[in-house]
């Protein structure tokens, strides 16, 4: 049964502001994330030219060579604004709080497989320093790309990667020791398997173009790392150990599958916009590609030992594919 | 939590290994690559992990701690949007410090989002980076509630329905947004001088409290909700500027001069943006707070003079301002209103002579000043606009090339002379409105020559939409440069009296107060 309550009611004089209505075709009542959204970057009469890049306006389009008619184009479709952003971690945080806590208080770390525990700490504890690098490149997209729709989701990625590097700090608090944080951080160092890592992970902090950088990052890197680590990486240690890893990673695992709907409605406006923006973003993705896989090759046989290189092929097989259904041609 | 990692590593080591610990040493790329922002301003840093994090949050629970401020928050906006909130409020002149909110300072949030985003990048040190990239997210959460808290009065008020287009236009609206455009495309240690610690440390209590307390007094549950929600924020910031320029002082002995001119400069670009707030302490809200000089007096010359007595160990004097500034503070927002309400037909606001009431309160809030020199002023505009001559200047204001601001302001020691300073550069001559912005201008002149000043731009022809016609015989440059504002005249504009908004607001709320 239905039962309708009365308010005053007067009639409004308009539904949302007008940039928005010349957005929506019409003055239509507007969702939350479209009115934080849409058109709220200035973009006309800046008043001085950086002082640390004065070949450009404070935000500028020419910060990258992909070309657009008009950036808004790039909506996310997981509608993320601040508040629709916060309760969604919120909500996966919770969740990965239980999961830390059922695996604590049961002592399922102390009765985990001492060489998978090992293969987990060796593998998983580096990928903090990525995680960092990709934070660092989620503030530079941000701070230097074109149009909220997209600098926005940036930063709340950015972000998200913090909080990954945070949640692995604390995997290997649960599973092991503060020390295996400093053995971690020696091999990101040092150990030969991990330089062509950190190279990549270096050099795509000096990327200049953001739009390039957000290829490498997001679609490149997290588009093969994550799968690597989050599924194949902890399928195996599941099979040797149970769970455990598993629960400490949802997060991540999580994460990645909602993040990539968003990557890859950006690739598909902006691949679809024209044939150069194509061109451009499937060189872009096969150049990082190729030092990712490279990269990401012994590191893959550290912890899958032979199934290593196999699984390498059938992630690049899967990641190009991905690309090319994205509107890439790669 | 982990009990048996608790018990081994304190909070701060916790917290060190989720943050500081997860950068690195670089080696396959420079480190002037990475951070190439940081040697141009002559600051030195010797070691970044000196800086001391003025709060230890971690993601999981940044975001718990949010989310719960924003499923509050907009629980309250939607009960007080359903229940029609805004016909609580004192008075529809209330309204009107809504949209000099929205089109003057919430896009100012936005660029602090990015801003803090670019400088989050920049330092080489992890500490700062943490905190910064924080803030930025503190920041677009600001501007968002703002859009959606006045959203609501978009729908039934005018005046708000252009924010975005307005804010880089309009005349007054380059105040805010040259302040905030001058502080991004600083370098990164003088975007966390300018905006860290002048705006957030010194000056916050002066734009957000009054606005807020205003809110709270006016009864308006919808802008109250965002600022009492944004409290916690805004005190992690201001305390985020504290330490970056206690880091920055105590890194370098040479630090010190650079970082008090950064004072100097940005204690004036603040406070003459202040301006827009003191006028509306003392006119535009219908239930005072306190006046402009009551603020002042609490929260610049007790809480800020006791900030700079605590600074003077680094060898820190007040701004070179401040002295100016406390001998303004009988006079600003009288000089202020005043100019808005000469130019009442050029703003997308509405403007109104103070009533005889509202006048004796501002003779007992300025018992020197307001009945010598002000008073008389509004007595003879309300009589005029009593007898249908209300006055509307047609003309336009020469600007201040640093601030912006028309040039009303009086000289320091006479309030019956307007103060002129000016400079030649490069063979053409500039105009300021007071020592601070000619100080300023001196100083990097290069940068402020630059400035898009609206009054300039009129002159030159830019600021008429496509289909103008100057050369038609009944051609109204006015009328032109309004529409290029997108202000529809005779309903955002022009007096209080006689506007859209005074007969809804009326008949608004006696539909939803009388039978």
């Amino acid at each position: 049964m239905q039962i309708d309550l009365r308010t005053v009611s007067i009639t409004p004089l308009r539904q949302t502001f007008n940039h928005i209505a010349d957005r929506l075709g019409g003055d239509k009542a507007a969702s939350r994330y479209i009115e934080a959204t849409m058109d709220v970057q200035a973009n006309a009469n800046f008043h001085y030219r950086p002082t640390w890049d004065p070949d450009h306006m404070i935000f500028d389009p020419a910060r990258t060579a992909i070309k657009m008619k008009d950036w808004y184009a790039f909506k996310d479709p997981r509608q993320f604004y601040y508040g629709a952003y916060t309760i969604a971690r919120a909500k996966m945080q919770e969740t990965a709080e239980a999961d830390f806590e059922f695996v604590e208080s049961r002592g399922l770390a102390a009765n985990f497989n001492a060489a998978a525990k090992k293969t987990a700490l060796e593998f998983y504890l580096p990928l903090r320093h990525v995680a960092w690098g990709a934070n660092m490149n989620g503030a530079s997209m941000c701070a230097y790309g074109y149009g909220t729709a997209i600098t926005q989701p940036c930063l709340y990625n950015g972000m998200d990667q913090l909080g990954i590097a945070q949640y692995i700090t604390r995997l290997g608090f649960t599973l092991g020791e503060p020390s295996d944080l400093d053995a971690a951080k020696k091999a990101w160092m040092t150990a030969p398997q991990w330089q062509e890592l950190r190279r990549l992970v270096e050099d795509m902090l000096v990327v200049k173009d953001w739009f390039e950088l957000f290829v490498a990052q997001n679609v490149v890197l997290d588009g093969l790392l994550f799968p690597l680590a989050y599924q194949h990486v902890d399928n195996a240690l599941q099979t040797q150990g149970g769970p455990v890893v598993s629960m400490l990673t949802r997060f991540q695992s999580e994460w990645f599958a909602e993040s990539s709907k968003w990557v890859d409605a950006c690739l598909k406006v902006g691949a679809g916009e024209t044939a150069e923006n194509k061109a451009l973003m499937s060189e872009w993705t096969k150049k990082w590609r190729d030092r990712a896989v490279k990269a990401l090759a012994p590191l893959a046989t550290q912890a899958l030992g032979a199934q290593g290189d196999s699984v390498m092929a059938e992630l690049t097989d899967q990641f190009n594919a991905r690309c090319n259904k994205a509107g890439l041609a790669v | 939590m982990d009990m048996k990692v608790a018990k081994k590593l304190g909070l701060k080591e916790r917290y060190n290994l989720m943050t500081r610990d997860l950068d690195w040493e670089p080696s396959y790329q420079a480190k002037e690559a990475i951070y190439p922002f940081l040697e141009y301003e002559g600051i030195k840093i010797h070691d970044w992990s000196k800086f001391e994090d003025p709060f230890r949050l971690t993601m999981d629970a940044y975001w718990k701690y949010q989310a719960e401020k924003e499923r509050k928050l907009y629980a309250i906006l939607d009960a007080f949007n359903q229940s029609n909130g805004h016909l609580g409020v004192t008075d529809a002149r209330y309204i009107n410090n809504l949209k000099l909110f929205l089109t003057g300072v919430t896009p100012l949030e936005y660029m602090a989002h990015r801003g803090f985003a670019h400088v989050g990048r920049q330092l080489a040190g992890a500490g700062p980076r943490v905190a910064c990239l924080m803030q930025s997210l503190d920041e677009i959460r600001h501007a968002q509630t703002q859009i959606h808290s006045m959203s609501n009065y978009n729908k039934y008020y005018n005046g708000f329905q252009n924010w975005r287009h307005q804010h880089d236009r309009v005349w007054y609206l380059s105040v805010p947004k040259s302040f905030f455009d001058d502080a991004v495309t600083s370098g990164p240690f003088e975007f966390m001088v300018a905006i860290g610690f002048a705006f957030e440390y010194v000056l916050t209590n002066l734009l957000f409290v009054p606005f807020i307390s205003g809110a709270a007094y006016n009864g308006d549950m919808g802008a109250m909700a965002f600022g009492f929600s944004a409290q916690s924020d805004e005190s992690r910031h201001m305390t985020l500027g504290l330490e970056m320029i206690k880091f920055l002082l105590e890194q370098d002995p040479a630090n010190v001069p650079i970082v008090q001119r950064w004072l100097d400069k940005w204690f004036w670009r603040g406070y003459r943006v202040l301006t827009l707030v003191a006028m509306m302490q003392d006119y535009m809200l219908p239930k005072r707070v306190m006046s402009w000089k009551e603020a002042w007096e609490i929260y610049a010359e007790q809480n800020g003079g006791a900030l700079f007595a605590d600074l003077a160990r680094y060898g820190i004097k007040p701004p070179a301002g401040w002295v100016q500034a406390c001998k303004d503070k009988d006079h600003l927002s009288h000089q202020a209103w005043a100019v808005f309400y000469n130019y009442g037909a050029a703003a997308p606001f509405h403007t109104w002579t103070p009533s005889a009431e509202e006048m004796d309160w501002l003779s007992s809030k300025y018992p020197d000043t307001f009945d010598k020199y002000y008073r008389p002023r509004y007595e003879h505009w309300a009589e005029q606009a009593k007898e249908g001559n209300r006055f509307y200047n047609g003309t336009l204001p020469m600007l201040c090339t640093t601030c912006q601001i028309p040039m009303f302001f009086t000289e320091p020691d006479d309030p019956t002379k307007i103060c002129y300073r000016e400079s030649d550069y490069k063979g053409d001559k500039y105009h300021f409105c007071s020592d601070g912005c000619k100080d300023i201008f001196d100083h990097e002149p290069e940068k402020y020559i630059q400035s898009w000043l609206p009054v300039h731009q009129i002159y030159q022809g830019n600021c008429f939409g496509p289909d103008a016609d100057p050369t038609s015989p009944d051609f109204n440059p006015l009328m032109e440069v309004l529409k290029w504002y997108k202000l529809e005249f005779g309903q955002d504009n022009l007096d209080y009296e006689g506007s859209p908004d005074k007969k809804n607001f009326e008949a608004w709320r006696a539909q939803a107060t009388k039978n």
